[in-house]
């Protein structure tokens, strides 16, 4: 029997460890590989140019590295549902592979996909490559829901069996085995668009800082970790102006492509740090940047609306305020504030700012000062962000509005003071907006204490030039902090003054060894009764899961 | 409830009406149902009333459709004690608003049953308009509590004051039984309160107005020196005086439960603090020992100066923005009423000495949280050790924790559970 397969590329742009790929090549007699492009997002706004760039550079190096082994990526246009009958007629395909994807409409997209193509007798094998662990087990042994907080992911991560290992490469003779060509079809067909196909204007447009594609991903794999062994510590580094500026061994946004596998960086990172520090058992923070990746896609696999506030189970319902005037100047970089400016407009230009930026600018939107929906600056990090995706970025904007996993919410990220902390020198401002290039580091992180004389001598006046600060933050932090706990303490029926009990508590989860390990410690629990839980295993999330989250917040309740 | 175009009537007619229908189609003869016919609508009105105090009000409505008994039941007084308007535009808010015929059936019908009132605004202008008209109308009222809550920017602000003062004045002036009253963020000024204090001195308990910038410090004054029975007061520093402590702590007043101030500034040096006598302070721990003292601060590291610079009774303090090694250090040294302490942000340099030093003087202490501050793991685990078990709340972000000899950052978090009788983390942020 004939085995005609094709390979869909989604995310999972690379040829080395990707077992969907290889189940293509698997006793084929012709593999193709395609990737369909929806024209429907080209040139739309919901995603920035930065982002088509690095898709398309993605393509065109997995084009690259596929002709190096005699074969070649096919782009079509188009839409899943609409390219497959076509396709799976006109190739007589009798196999379909690919990455299994764990958002809540990939997983839809592929069922219907799934659902046809076995209707026509074709085979489908779907392969987990995108995360480490498979996230349904994860779900599993949590009580068969996802962990609400990241300890308790931990918690069963570290119960869990270490990661598949990542298999091997594609090779040029398991290519050869089954071709590709199409005969007397123009290479034109099918090849990777440009941007300006696409309907972007690049005759403006500046190098790209990051460039898309494996082959990049694995030398910054590579420098990534020459880096750590040279520092020879595995420490989370300290923040310092140099960590804000982007980074040429950073991996984000190729992890989330899957230009770089997950598994790949955790094993090869593994690996030199066992080198490196003896075989000790490495400690789960070591690989705290791909886990944090793996909780949202935990979190978000079989929550349809977990982008969003409204109908979603662990979303809090905040009365945000509706102010398009105000996202738009944060988005653009006119707050006035020079820190909060100068990340958006970092953002805007490159595609990748630092994840304590990230803070920032999301605490300043939100819970800190412009009480603007995260929603909102979901959506701009989605255009603006190489690495934002369904999961990851709606996870983290909750996560930093304090709308979910039971954050404490009372430290504010100053757009002034933390700024300031973490670059004293000033010059990653001046980099970004050369407008306040010519500002002492006294003034620059509030030009608008600075009195008249400096300002006339940086050539810059607050309010002509550069825009008077949108907002008082002291007044906002006030106001926004009063609310923020009487919403909390709405949720957990909290009554009292302390602002730290009026986020509801999660009682985390214990190993059990060390219960009975150190079973000299008092089982009681500390005298504020009402608010602190006895550690329990039965109770864990259930309790706090979605009640607390709850709807009765729209409902009309009065105070009694 | 926000409904569309339809009447509530036409939405909750039909469901019930079905449920009735299929009521008396309850067959007597059959042995194994009911004894006797159950006709719903003859159910004791006190009965109905007790079920429905335990519907929300949506649900309430949808019953009031069935029958005759069933709605008179529906607008007993008993169930409008208490109400919620919610007032929001659809353009600035996610809050779902009262719908307008419910409010206007709310004034009609049952304003003279209200007792328990706050109002929910949004950004908009036209909301808090909408809550000034409503105000106006309860003429009948005689309001126990009052809340006016801004849940975005202070739309409240927005409105001329002569107008929100009107409204305001209209419940001041019939309620005569106001006991508590939250006016945060509103035009509110000395006028007004004096008609406050002219008709509800013998029942004010509570007052919050944080943020009402028309009030100065003799307006406040007028309301603790007649309202001798309050008990909860929120208000902003530059209110604060010597003589409103003592007007607090004269013997016909009530014991003060709970004392709110909110410190702020926005521009460094503009704002000149002044100070108070550490003997108000005095004078009011003897006249109600048992009082909280909740302060917030919003001030820039350099306006510390006038405060912690002697024994202060506060009980719960906030820094939200940062606050100098150095004022932490003086916290230690004044604050041994303290029960919370939660510090945004410090800077670079351990706070090792502090946290110790606060640890032995604060033997109140059971609440601690720290944002972008420093403490090496050592100092930390000797904090702990200090205050054991009653530290009830303990939020710590990981980044504030320094790995030392001793401890490493895998290890701190069993020793400190160790000490506490209960399993303890620092507090996490993502790192994608």
């Amino acid at each position: 029997m004939v085995v005609n397969s094709i390979h869909w590329f989604r995310k999972g742009l690379r040829l080395h460890d990707n077992p969907a790929l290889l189940a293509a090549l698997n006793g084929a007699d012709t593999v193709r590989c395609v990737y369909i492009l929806d024209p429907w997002f080209a040139g739309s706004t919901n995603v920035g140019v930065n982002r088509w760039r690095f898709l398309l550079e993605s393509l065109e190096d997995l084009d690259t590295s596929l002709r190096k082994l005699g074969s070649r990526l096919f782009v079509i246009r188009g839409q899943p549902a609409d390219v497959f009958p076509r396709l799976f007629k006109e190739w007589n395909t009798t196999r379909l592979t690919f990455e299994y994807d764990s958002e809540p409409f990939g997983k839809e997209r592929d069922a219907a996909i799934i659902k046809f193509a076995e209707e026509l007798g074709v085979e489908t094998v779907v392969k987990n490559s995108h995360t480490l662990y498979n996230l349904d087990r994860i779900i599993e042994l949590n009580n068969n829901s996802p962990p609400l907080t990241y300890k308790r992911f931990q918690g069963i991560i570290s119960r869990l069996e270490p990661p598949k290992k990542p298999v091997a490469s594609l090779t040029k003779e398991q290519m050869q085995k089954c071709p590709t060509d199409i005969p007397e079809t123009p290479y034109e067909c099918f090849r990777v668009p440009s941007l300006d196909e696409l309907g972007f204007k690049t005759a403006t447009l500046s190098p790209s800082i990051w460039k898309g594609g494996e082959t990049e991903a694995l030398l910054r794999l590579e420098k990534h970790l020459e880096r750590k062994a040279w520092v020879a510590s595995f420490e989370r580094p300290r923040i310092n102006v140099n960590s804000l500026i982007a980074s040429p061994t950073g991996l984000s946004p190729y992890l989330r492509f899957g230009c770089l596998s997950c598994r790949t960086f955790y094993y090869t990172l593994l690996e030199l740090y066992k080198k490196v520090k003896g075989n000790r058992s490495p400690p789960l923070s070591l690989f705290g940047q791909l886990l944090w990746r793996e909780f949202f896609y935990t979190a978000a696999t079989n929550n349809p609306k977990f982008d969003r506030m409204e109908g979603n189970p662990i979303c809090v319902q905040i009365p945000w305020d509706k102010n398009p005037k105000a996202l738009a100047k944060w988005a653009e970089g006119q707050t006035g504030y020079p820190w909060i400016d100068a990340i958006m407009i970092q953002l805007k230009q490159e595609g990748w700012i630092h994840h304590l930026a990230r803070h920032a600018v999301a605490c300043f939107l939100t819970r800190g000062d412009l009480w603007i929906s995260w929603e909102c600056g979901m959506k701009i990090f989605d255009e603006l962000l190489l690495d934002a995706d369904f999961s990851v970025n709606a996870g983290s904007w909750m996560w930093l509005s304090c709308s979910a996993f039971f954050q404490q919410f009372f430290h504010c990220y100053c757009p002034v003071g933390f700024g300031r902390r973490t670059d004293p020198t000033g010059n990653f401002i001046r980099h970004y907006i050369p407008k306040l290039k010519d500002f002492p580091n006294r003034y620059i992180y509030e030009p608008w204490n600075a009195p008249d004389t400096v300002q006339k001598a940086a050539h810059c006046i607050i309010g002509i030039d550069y825009p008077k600060p949108m907002i008082s933050h002291a007044e906002a932090s006030r106001l926004n902090i009063e609310r923020m706990k009487q919403i909390y303490q709405h949720l957990s029926h909290y009554k009292g003054l302390s602002l730290l009990a009026s986020v509801p508590t999660v009682s985390e989860e214990i190993d059990l060894e060390y219960c009975n390990k150190h079973s000299s410690m008092p089982g009681k629990v500390s005298p504020l009764g009402k608010r602190d839980r006895p550690p329990d295993l039965e109770i864990d999330e259930k309790c706090t899961d979605p009640k607390v989250s709850c709807s009765h917040l729209m409902e009309g309740n009065f105070e009694q | 409830m926000k409904r569309g175009r339809k009447s509530l009537e036409d939405e909750c007619r039909s469901p019930f009406k079905e449920f009735k229908k299929g009521c008396k189609k309850v067959k007597t003869t059959d042995a194994t149902s009911f004894d006797t016919f159950v006709d719903w609508s003859t159910l004791p009105q006190d009965v109905v009333l007790e079920i429905f105090k335990c519907l929300p009000l949506l649900d309430r409505a949808h019953a009031s459709q069935v029958c005759r008994s069933w709605n008179q039941a529906f607008h007993m007084p008993e169930l409008w004690r208490c109400f919620e308007f919610e007032l929001s535009q659809p353009a600035t808010s996610y809050l779902k608003a009262t719908h307008p015929d419910l409010i206007k059936q709310i004034i009609k019908k049952h304003s003279n049953h209200l007792q328990y009132v706050s109002f929910k605004v949004d950004s908009s202008k036209e909301s808090a308009e909408a809550a000034c008209d409503i105000l106006s109308q309860l003429v009948n009222c005689s309001l126990k509590t009052l809340g006016l809550i801004s849940t975005a920017r202070p739309s409240f602000m927005e409105l001329p004051k002569s107008y929100f003062i009107s409204a305001l004045t209209v419940v001041f002036v019939n309620s005569k039984s106001l006991s508590s009253l939250k006016i945060d963020d509103t035009p509110v000024d000395d006028p007004s309160l004096k008609v406050l204090v002219a008709n509800n001195s013998d029942t004010l308990k509570l007052l919050k107005m944080s943020s009402c910038p028309h009030v100065s410090p003799a307006g406040i004054l007028c309301v603790a020196d007649q309202c001798h029975g309050l008990r909860e007061l929120a208000l902003n520093y530059y209110l604060l005086s010597d003589e409103l402590l003592l007007a607090l702590s004269s013997e016909k007043h009530a014991n003060l439960e709970h004392l709110r101030i909110d410190v702020m500034s926005d521009n460094p040096g503009q704002t000149q603090f002044h100070t108070i006598q550490k003997s108000s302070w005095d004078a009011l721990m003897r006249h109600s020992p048992k009082f909280n003292l909740v302060m917030y601060f919003f001030l820039y590291e350099e306006e510390f100066d006038p405060f912690f610079r002697y024994e202060i009774p506060v009980t719960h303090l906030y820094f939200g923005r940062s606050v100098s090694k150095d004022v932490l250090g003086r916290v230690g040294m004044t604050c041994p009423r303290l029960v919370e302490l939660v510090v945004c942000a410090n800077g670079l340099r351990p706070l090792d000495e502090e946290l110790i030093r606060i640890a032995e003087r604060c033997k109140q202490l059971s609440a601690v949280g720290l944002g972008e501050c420093k403490v090496s793991c050592s100092a930390f685990v000797e904090f702990v050790k200090m205050c054991g078990g009653r530290l009830s709340q303990l939020s710590i972000m990981e980044e504030v924790l320094i790995p030392d000899h001793r401890y490493n950052l895998e290890q701190i978090h069993w020793e400190v559970s160790k000490h506490l009788g209960r399993v303890w983390f620092p507090d996490m942020m993502p790192t994608w």
